[in-house]
């Protein structure tokens, strides 16, 4: 199935009529199993985007479907049961006293049967490689833990869409890669839509699609790929490309041909490997 | 000023059931005028290290000298104001620390509390905007009103406006966008470098560590794992891994294209341009020896 998911209709946003618009005109669709990533400096909207699809703001003007549901204030609780999110500040997304009780709260919630709940906080801490910690107190786990428990808490209730929101910002390099890999592990073993907001672009590589947002604005969408050889345009709007890409614009310029912007050292070196045997 | 600690260990909650030991036996010493970036995990005493430079905390055992001053256990420190004074602290998301209702106001209040005159307060504000980019028609504004970058270098202001010898950063770039932590980490260098300033700065990023700083010191644990330069410390990939560190990406790659294609190549601090240069004339060269 490759229905939209997400569609975005003219969406214009503000906080109040003087200040000026957190978001313009601002359309796209993003289909069901696509992983769309969304990048942009600071203020550029980006987390604006994640507050209107769950409702916990409304646009001005213009439309938002949720699978085909138009967020609205009456059809919220219907659109938030399909959509999970995890935030930025690991410690401020936690309830239950041990890792298992934090799993379980949203599935106590929506009153899951006790069999049932079970057997979703095990997979869901085995999705993102918990289950040694089961009953741990949250507090005393690292922040990159931290976060692939509020994942788990996310993935628990089998949401069609999951959000993280600047979710790899406040860990260190390691917890950072720690959530690199689960979502790229849960993104391949589980059937859903994934939206990572993000202005790290080392961070997009393993993404579908890339949306751009530049004040507000669409600035381009296209695919990580594409979008690293535009590395004046993004330096323009505040981001900056990986050093991998750099590199290979650097070469490109000199007497060496690429026969596609590679994404990662390793491609960088079979690119460089295939040039030198072709010369 | 010069900065040098002996055999420096310190233990929160000493004999109690949470005694835990922060730092264990730290050596080393800093030139005055040295850009020092601390780098380690989460947990290796990065923070406990820091908040000894201005003697939020003194050592449990051995001893500690900044220039003049000297922290030891066990005995107060003379003048500990002065030190205060003079060893300026960013500390992590410094934006939270605001709460004047002006700008002004804000960036008045450290060096008000060390007594400076108003007179004198009033000459360094135009200096400390000018040096964090902030137009001076903000002066009036409550702080609360700025983006968060903007927050950043209104809090950063008001350290400068204390007129610090010695700058201690505790990531200062954390949250930042690309363009906006470059133009941070820029500022300083250009701080460091015009006022001659000792700067301490503690980065999760390899990439700045070995782009400013002169020296590196790494920790592990509570004890100091390695230091020196950053041409030195980066390139040992093994002790790096052992502590679960990266290389910086030029580095890495620097290492995986002499695996790959057996030819020598060396990191000596070139610019991504001219690595690209000679990356050029490694791949044509094998081919004319081959051909």
């Amino acid at each position: 199935m490759n229905s939209d998911q997400v569609e975005f209709r003219n969406v214009s946003f503000r906080y109040n009529d003087e200040q000026p618009w957190v978001l313009n005109n601002v359309s796209f669709s993003i289909k069901s199993d696509e992983w769309v990533a969304i990048i942009g400096h600071n203020g550029s909207g980006k987390s604006t985007i994640a507050k209107l699809i769950n409702g916990l703001i409304f646009p001005d003007q213009g439309e938002i479907f949720v699978n085909g549901i138009k967020v609205t204030a009456d059809t919220v609780w219907d659109v938030r049961k399909q959509v999970g999110m995890v935030f930025q500040n690991p410690d401020n997304q936690f309830v239950g006293t041990t890792v298992k009780d934090d799993v379980a709260f949203g599935l106590e919630n929506r009153g899951v049967e006790r069999s049932e709940m079970i057997k979703r906080i095990n997979d869901s801490l085995a999705a993102v490689r918990m289950s040694d910690y089961i009953m741990h107190e949250p507090h005393r786990l690292s922040g990159g833990q931290k976060q692939r428990v509020a994942i788990a808490g996310v993935l628990a209730v089998q949401p069609n869409l999951i959000i993280l929101d600047e979710a790899t910002a406040m860990l260190d390099p390691k917890g950072r890669t720690e959530i690199l890999t689960t979502v790229y592990d849960v993104k391949q073993n589980h059937q859903l839509n994934l939206i990572t907001i993000t202005h790290d672009l080392n961070e997009i590589i393993h993404a579908d699609r890339v949306i751009v947002m530049n004040n507000g604005e669409v600035w381009t969408e296209t695919s990580p790929r594409v979008l690293f050889t535009q590395e004046e345009g993004l330096r323009e709007i505040g981001l900056d490309i990986p050093f991998v890409a750099k590199l290979a614009n650097e070469l490109s310029k000199q007497s060496i041909t690429l026969t596609q912007q590679p994404i990662n050292q390793k491609e960088l070196l079979d690119e460089l490997w295939t040039f030198h045997l072709n010369k | 000023m010069d900065i040098s600690f002996k055999q420096v260990s310190y233990i929160y909650q000493p004999n109690s059931p949470f005694e835990h030991q922060a730092l264990k036996e730290i050596d080393f010493s800093i030139k005055s005028g040295t850009f020092v970036a601390i780098v380690g995990h989460t947990g290796s005493g990065k923070s406990t290290l820091i908040q000894h430079l201005n003697g939020l905390i003194r050592p449990t055992k051995g001893e500690i000298n900044i220039g003049d001053f000297t922290l030891k256990a066990s005995e107060k420190t003379a003048k500990i104001k002065d030190l205060r004074r003079q060893v300026g602290v960013v500390f992590q998301y410094p934006e939270h620390q605001l709460f004047e209702e002006t700008i002004e106001k804000d960036i008045a209040f450290g060096p008000k509390n060390f007594g400076v005159s108003d007179e004198e307060i009033n000459r360094r504000i135009p200096q400390v905007l000018e040096a964090v980019n902030l137009s001076p028609e903000l002066l009036s504004r409550s702080p609360f009103d700025l983006s968060g970058g903007q927050m950043r270098r209104v809090a950063i202001a008001g350290v400068l406006a204390m007129d610090p010898r010695v700058l201690v950063l505790d990531e200062p770039t954390a949250g930042l966008d690309p363009k906006g932590q470059q133009e941070i980490m820029d500022m300083f260098k250009e701080l460091h470098t015009r006022k001659q300033l000792t700067t301490i700065l503690v980065t999760h990023s390899m990439e700045d560590a070995l782009k400013y700083a002169d020296h590196v010191i790494i920790l592990d644990h509570g004890q100091k794992y390695m230091e020196g330069t950053p041409a030195e410390v980066f390139v040992q990939k093994e002790a790096l891994q052992r502590v679960q560190l990266d290389m910086p990406e030029i580095i890495q790659f620097i290492h995986s294209f002499e695996q790959r294609f057996g030819q020598a190549l060396r990191y000596n601090g070139q610019s991504i341009e001219a690595l690209a240069q000679e990356i050029n004339q490694l791949v044509h060269e094998e081919v004319k020896v081959d051909g």
